[in-house]
């Protein structure tokens, strides 16, 4: 990747994250975090690491942000100002500067760039991203994917519509589970008049 | 410097053959509808009345080719009140783009020798062309989303929700028929995938790759028609429910290049079809000598390259016309899924089938090796 192309992305990548803080309406914060994801997927790309880049085009852009702006919609959530969250603003403060720390002592720790080796153009391909995947990492993509499929059993298992005559025997029997200690108004009425 | 100069080209003839055949397929779609429906369709405007004079029956090309375009982007570019204005223009741009861009690594030929000159008939070379394609398509669903919800106007935002729930559903579908054929050719390269779809099985029949993935022929070709949100599938535009969903609020030169992003897409389907499954620029016997006919004499027929080259460009686009007619005809003749139909055949149909279609292919490429 040629440097000047390198800077342009970068720039755009900054730019873009700028608005996702920056913009007031949640769909504009979306979009230039879409925005900047897409860029970082280029960035991948120009780097030699091809598969990786349109993975994270694929996902992120085309799958994940699209999912947020749902969410966006499902929540109605609307342009606002930033009045209420001073107490955030000082936490975000604190942590934007610990962040900045972080990486300052990084950047002074770092080998210099004329030591920097190049990865072998084969790195990046999809045949020895998969054959990595599949031995050297593959208890941990394999638990990965256990992991995901819980949480989708999950989520079915939150969203899902009970059906009429399972949801009126649950009902009945929490009804008579909670109403067991609880006394009647007779009851309390005797206990009251002895 | 002539590299550059032939790759220009190539990039400026696959983008205008794009562009001008999504509105050859407009026309197409007026007179294939009209004569489904028993009407005329499109027959009126004429240059100077020339075919009049000449005897000639209107089959409404100048309508479709000129006067459409002329009147849609001299119209009124109306904003709605309270609409986003800079969403509002771009969502169309932003749908069409991701289309237009997929047709750069598309192969529509072999390679042509001119001199000393080898030239690989592909705009763009990328060995992983179909990550490419499935990214470009992630994008894409943008546009809409974006268009419906910068009108300002809830006809459209149903229409953007909608548009946007059914793609990202149906590009599942759409991946796992990806994978079933990348699988199969053991390759990512579109150009590759042609390649090795030539030759011949039992002496005869040509090796192309419906023979060896119908199931997933047929599920691109759902999920794609779904992708292009066409009849039975177009529930996002539905017009008798929501006006006419994520574009309602938009005319003129915006709602034109919307409509421009509908054939792009469907040409789309159709290149991906003829490309995965039929050979793509393929002539069936036909090899980089010539025509090498079978049977027991088998006879053989020299060509020259540029020959050979035009014979594909010519196959490849038959095929892709032909796909395009076909899913024309389907959106002529089928009604429309209802919303909880669309989304039920979706996860539970269309998906299952393309997990168990993939899990098929991976076992018999590992028992038995790639055949291809």
């Amino acid at each position: 990747m040629p440097m000047w192309l390198f800077f342009f992305l970068a720039a755009l990548a900054v730019i873009a994250a700028l608005g996702v803080i920056l913009q007031r309406n949640p769909v504009h914060c979306l979009l230039g975090l879409a925005v900047n994801l897409l860029d970082m997927g280029v960035v991948f790309i120009g780097l030699g690491a091809v598969t990786v880049g349109f993975l994270q085009i694929i996902i992120y852009v085309g799958a994940i942000m699209v999912l947020f702006l749902f969410v966006i919609w499902l929540l109605n959530l609307q342009a606002e100002g930033l009045s209420g969250y001073l107490g955030l603003k000082f936490f975000g403060a604190i942590g934007a500067a610990a962040l900045a720390a972080e990486l300052a002592v990084i950047f002074l720790h770092a080998a210099p760039i004329s030591r920097l080796v190049a990865a072998p153009a084969t790195q990046g391909s999809i045949a020895s991203l998969g054959r990595s995947l599949f031995s050297d990492y593959l208890i941990a993509f394999e638990v990965t994917s256990v992991l995901l499929l819980a949480a989708v059993v999950g989520a079915i298992g939150l969203a899902r519509r009970i059906p009429s005559s399972v949801a009126a025997d649950r009902d009945e029997q929490m009804r008579t589970s909670i109403s067991a200690p609880v006394t009647t108004d007779s009851e309390r009425r005797e206990r009251r008049s002895a | 410097m002539i590299d550059l100069v032939i790759g220009a080209l190539k990039a400026i003839v696959i983008v205008l053959l794009v562009l001008n055949l999504t509105g050859v397929l407009l026309w197409f779609e007026r007179k294939g509808s009209a004569l489904i429906q028993d009407r005329i369709g499109a027959n009126r405007a004429a240059v100077f009345g020339v075919g009049r004079r000449l005897g000639l029956p209107n089959l409404g090309l100048v309508n479709t080719l000129m006067a459409d375009p002329l009147k849609l982007f001299t119209k009124q570019d109306f904003v709605p009140e309270g609409a986003d204005h800079f969403l509002h223009g771009l969502a169309p741009f932003l749908a069409l783009f991701p289309i237009l861009i997929t047709f750069a690594v598309v192969p529509i030929g072999d390679v042509l020798e001119i001199g000393s000159q080898t030239i690989n008939l592909q705009a763009a070379h990328l060995d992983v062309a179909a990550l490419y394609l499935l990214a470009a398509l992630g994008i894409s669903v943008y546009g809409l989303a974006l268009g419906g919800w910068a009108s300002n106007n809830r006809w459209s935002l149903l229409g953007g929700i909608r548009a946007t729930a059914q793609m990202i559903s149906y590009e599942l579908a759409l991946g796992l028929a990806f994978l079933s054929v990348i699988v199969t050719y053991g390759t990512l390269d579109l150009q590759q995938i042609c390649r090795i779809q030539g030759g011949v099985w039992f002496g005869w029949l040509p090796r192309w790759g419906i023979l060896m993935q119908p199931v997933s022929f047929l599920l691109l070709l759902t999920a794609g028609m779904a992708e292009s949100k066409r009849v039975p599938f177009d529930v996002p535009e539905a017009e008798s429910e929501l006006v006419a969903g994520y574009f309602t609020e938009y005319s003129g030169g915006k709602q034109a290049v919307f409509m421009m992003t509908d054939f792009a897409e469907v040409l789309l389907v159709a290149v991906l079809l003829t490309l995965f499954f039929f050979g793509g620029w393929q002539v069936p016997w036909l090899y980089r000598d010539g025509f090498h006919f079978p049977g027991p004499h088998g006879a053989f027929f020299r060509l020259p390259n540029y020959a050979i080259a035009i014979l594909q460009i010519v196959s490849f686009w038959v095929k892709t016309i032909f796909f395009c007619a076909f899913q024309i005809l389907v959106r002529w003749t089928l009604p429309r899924f209802r919303y909880d139909q669309l989304m039920q055949f979706g996860w539970k149909g269309l998906v299952p089938v393309g997990l168990l279609n993939l899990m098929a292919t991976a076992l018999v490429v590992v028992l038995f090796g790639a055949r291809y």
